[in-house]
C-alpha cells in the first residue's frame, strides 16, 4: 500500500497522527486483540504489531517483559501471523510488523514478506537490521510493494541519514534519543535540531518515537513530525488500568 | 553494499542504528591499532609486566604415562593474572578505550572470569566499571561477584530472560545504547557484531603465538592436535590461530551438559541441535527453536553455557578446519579429578572440557606425537561448584558450620 499517501491524506491540523504499539500475545492473544480494537476505536491512525522475540535488545524493561510473557503464554510466529491477518482484515488502518531480524530469517525472509503482502500489512520495522545487512529483506519488500520503515538516530551522521533515506519507504522512524524504549525523552531544542536534520535528509513523512508519552510531547511534535509513536506507555497504562485506561489515555493525547 | 566482518556466511554487524556510529569508531580505532606495530609491543609488554605472560607450556609426564599414547602438553592460561585467558582480551580492549578517550567500561560475564578481569583492568586504567551478570550465575559464582565488587565494580544481577550469559549480554547492550559517548562495552568473547569477533581473537592470539614458539623450542616439532574448550570461543580462537597455517588438527570441545538426548547442553557445533540465526548482533549457529526463539542451555561450567558461538568458529566448522566435539558434565568432573591426581593441575570446569576430549584421544595416538591442551583457566574460583559436583561431605559440613557462625554473629548484633 502507499503508506506515504495515507499519512499525507489523514494529516490533521491540530496534531500529528498517532501510531501505537502492541506486543502480540501479551498478556494473551485475546487480550492483545482486544487492545487493537480499543486503540482503533480511540482513533489511532497506524499501529505496530510486535512479534515477540526472546532477545529484544532495543527494548527497555516494559516491552522486554511483555515479550517474555507473551512467549511464556505460548505465542508462536504462526499465531502472530494469524493475529495480524485478522487485524488487517477487520480494522481500516495500516498495520506494520515490528520484530527482530531472527524472526524473519528463521521463517525465510521472502516467504515472510509474501505473507505480509498477502494479509494486507503496510510494512515492517526491524530495528536490528541495518540496510547493509538487509539486502534480501529490502528486495523482497520492494517486490511486494511493502514499506521497510528504516530508523534514523540522533547519532547518525549526515551521510548515514542519506544512505538510510535511499532505502526507506513509506516513512522514516526517528528515534528521539539514545537508550532503549520506555525511558524519558527531553522534548527540547536539541530534539528540534535533530528533527530538522531528519527533515532535510528525506522527503518521507517522519514518525518520532522513544519516550513519547503525554499530551505536551504530542504538541511539541506538531509541525515537526507527521506521526507520533506511543510504545511503552500504553503497555504501562494497560498493566495498571486495563483497556479502559488505554482508551482514555489515547483519547487524551490530542 | 559493504558487508563487514563476514567469515563465510557468518558474522556481520546487526546493530541498532543508534550504535552504528559507535561501532564505526571502534572499528576505526581497532584497525589503526592493529596496523601499528608499536601497539602490539605495548600490549605484549603490558601483558608481561602486569599479567605474567608468557604463560608456560607445561609437559604432563604422568598423564602421558597414564594414557600411554601422545605426549601431553598443557598451555597454562590459568597462570595469567585473574586466573584465566580473559585478561588477554580485557587488557587489549583497555588500551583501545584509552585511545578512544572513554572513561567507563561495561561488560557481561557468565562464569565471572571476564567480569573479574574487566574489573581489574578498570582499576588499573582508572575507569568506572559496571558488570552485568545473569542472576543464576550470580548465585553459582559468588566468589567472583565478591572480587568484582571489592575491585570497585558495580555488579548488576540480570533477572530477565533465562538469567544467564546471553541475558547479561542483552542488558550490557541496553546500557551501551544509552551511554556510548563515555562508555565502551568490553565484550568478553569472540562473538557479537563486527569488529568484536576479530578484535577479541586478535588479542587472544597471544596464546597461540606463545604456544607455537614454546612447543617448537621445547621439542623442535609441531603438535599433531591441539584442544580447547568452546563457549563463545575466545580461548579456542586464541590457541588455534597459532597453528592455523600448520598441519595441526584443531579440536574445539563444547559443553555436552547432561547429554544430547537430554536437550540440556550447550553444544552448537558438535551436535545437530543448533541452526543458523541472527541474534545479539551477529549471524552464527544458535540453539533456538523453529520460530527463532533462543532455547535454554545448560552446562556445569557457567562460562560455556551460551546459545551462540563465534562466527569465525562456525565458518571453520563448515570449512572443516576445526573439528568439534562435546563433553558431558560427568566426563568433565572425571577429567578434572584425573588432572588433579596425576599432575596437580586444577583446570577450570570450562577448560576441563578440552581435557576430556584429549584424554579420549591420547591413548590412540603414537608416543612420538604431541598434543596441546589449553588450560584456559583455573578451578579454584569454582570451589563451590566443584565441591558440589564431587559431593564432598566435609565441604558441606564446613559451609554449614560457617553459616551457623554468621547466623550467631547476626543474632548477637540484632
Amino acid at each position: 500500500m502507499d503508506l506515504t499517501a495515507y499519512i499525507r491524506q489523514r494529516r490533521r491540523p491540530d496534531a500529528p497522527l498517532l501510531m501505537t504499539h502492541i506486543v502480540i500475545g501479551y498478556p494473551s492473544m485475546a487480550a492483545s486483540y482486544a487492545m487493537v480494537a480499543e486503540m482503533v476505536n480511540a482513533g489511532v491512525e497506524l499501529m505496530e504489531l510486535q512479534i515477540p522475540f526472546s532477545e529484544p535488545i532495543a527494548d527497555g524493561p516494559v516491552i522486554l517483559r511483555a515479550n517474555q510473557e507473551a512467549l511464556a503464554a505460548g505465542a508462536t510466529v504462526a499465531g502472530c501471523l494469524d493475529f495480524a491477518r485478522r487485524a488487517a482484515a477487520e480494522f481500516p488502518i495500516p498495520f506494520l510488523f515490528m520484530s527482530y531480524y531472527n524472526i524473519l530469517y528463521k521463517y525465510g525472509v521472502e516467504p515472510f514478506v509474501a505473507q505480509m503482502a498477502d494479509m494486507g500489512l503496510a510494512g515492517a520495522i526491524v530495528p536490528d537490521l541495518p540496510p547493509e545487512e538487509g539486502g534480501a529483506y529490502l528486495q523482497a519488500m520492494a517486490a511486494h510493494a511493502l514499506n521497510p520503515v528504516l530508523i534514523f538516530a540522533p547519532t547518525s551522521p549526515e551521510a548515514r541519514l542519506a544512505l538510510l533515506a535511499r532505502h526507506a519507504r513509506g516513512m522514516v522512524y526517528c528515534v528521539a534519543r539514545k537508550g532503549v524504549t520506555g525511558a524519558d525523552t527531553d522534548f527540547t531544542a536539541s530534539l528540534e535540531d535533530y528533527l530538522a536534520r531528519c527533515r532535510r535528509s528525506t522527503d518521507l513523512p517522519l514518525a518520532v518515537g522513544f519516550g513519547v508519552k503525554q499530551r505536551s510531547d504530542i504538541a511539541f511534535l506538531k509541525d515537526r513530525a507527521e506521526v507520533a509513536v506511543i510504545g511503552t506507555e500504553t503497555i504501562r497504562r494497560f498493566d495498571t488500568g486495563g483497556l479502559a485506561a488505554v482508551r482514555s489515555f489515547i483519547e487524551g493525547l490530542r | 553494499m559493504n558487508r563487514k566482518g563476514y567469515y563465510g556466511g557468518f558474522g556481520g554487524a546487526f546493530v541498532p542504528e543508534i550504535l552504528e556510529a559507535t561501532f564505526d569508531e571502534l572499528d576505526r580505532v581497532f584497525e589503526e591499532a592493529k596496523a601499528d606495530p608499536a601497539f602490539w609491543l605495548t600490549y605484549s609488554d603490558l601483558m608481561a609486566e602486569y599479567a605474567g605472560r608468557p604463560t608456560p607450556l607445561t609437559f604432563a609426564p604422568n598423564l602421558t604415562a597414564h594414557f600411554g599414547g601422545a605426549q601431553i602438553f598443557i598451555k597454562r592460561e590459568d597462570l595469567n593474572h585473574t586466573g584465566a585467558h580473559k585478561a588477554n582480551n580485557v587488557m587489549g580492549q583497555g588500551l583501545l578505550v584509552q585511545r578512544m578517550g572513554k572513561r567507563r567500561v561495561i561488560a557481561e560475564t557468565g562464569a565471572g572470569q571476564h567480569g573479574v578481569a574487566t574489573a581489574t583492568m578498570a582499576a588499573r586504567f582508572g575507569f568506572e566499571c559496571t558488570i552485568y551478570m545473569g542472576a543464576v550465575d550470580v548465585e553459582r559464582q559468588r566468589p567472583n561477584v565478591f572480587w568484582m565488587q571489592r575491585l570497585g565494580a558495580e555488579v548488576i544481577p540480570v533477572e530477565t530472560g533465562t538469567r544467564i550469559l546471553k541475558d547479561a549480554i542483552n542488558e550490557a547492550f541496553r546500557d551501551w545504547v544509552a551511554r556510548m559517548d563515555t562508555t565502551h562495552y568490553v565484550l568478553g568473547t569472540a562473538c557479537g557484531p563486527h569488529p568484536f569477533p576479530e578484535m577479541v581473537s586478535f588479542f587472544q592470539s597471544i596464546i597461540g603465538r606463545e604456544a607455537r614458539e614454546q612447543v617448537l623450542a621445547r621439542t623442535g616439532r609441531l603438535p599433531g592436535r591441539v584442544y580447547a574448550c568452546v563457549g563463545g570461543g575466545s580461548n579456542a580462537m586464541g590457541l588455534f590461530q597459532g597453528f592455523m597455517d600448520d598441519p595441526v588438527e584443531l579440536v574445539g570441545v563444547e559443553a555436552g551438559g547432561r547429554g544430547l538426548d537430554s536437550g540440556r547442553h550447550a553444544a552448537r557445533l558438535a551436535w545437530p541441535d543448533a541452526s543458523v540465526g541472527v541474534a545479539q548482533g551477529y549471524k552464527t549457529y544458535f540453539l533456538q527453536d523453529g520460530d527463532g526463539q533462543m532455547r535454554e542451555t545448560h552446562s556445569v561450567a557457567a562460562g560455556l553455557d551460551y546459545v551462540g558461538v563465534s562466527p569465525i568458529l562456525s565458518h571453520l566448522k563448515e570449512t572443516g578446519r576445526v573439528r568439534f566435539e562435546a563433553a558431558t558434565d560427568d566426563e568433565v568432573i572425571a577429567a578434572l579429578s584425573l588432572a588433579m591426581q596425576k599432575e596437580g593441575l586444577i583446570p577450570a570446569l570450562e577448560s576441563a572440557h578440552a581435557f576430556v576430549q584429549a584424554f579420549k584421544e591420547a591413548p590412540h595416538l603414537d608416543r612420538d606425537e604431541i598434543i596441546i591442551i589449553n588450560q584456559s583457566g583455573r578451578a579454584d574460583k569454582d570451589i563451590f561448584t566443584v565441591a558440589e559436583a564431587f559431593d564432598d561431605p566435609q565441604w558441606r559440613a564446613f559451609i554449614r558450620a560457617r553459616a551457623d557462625k554468621y547466623r550467631k554473629i547476626e543474632m548477637r548484633n540484632e
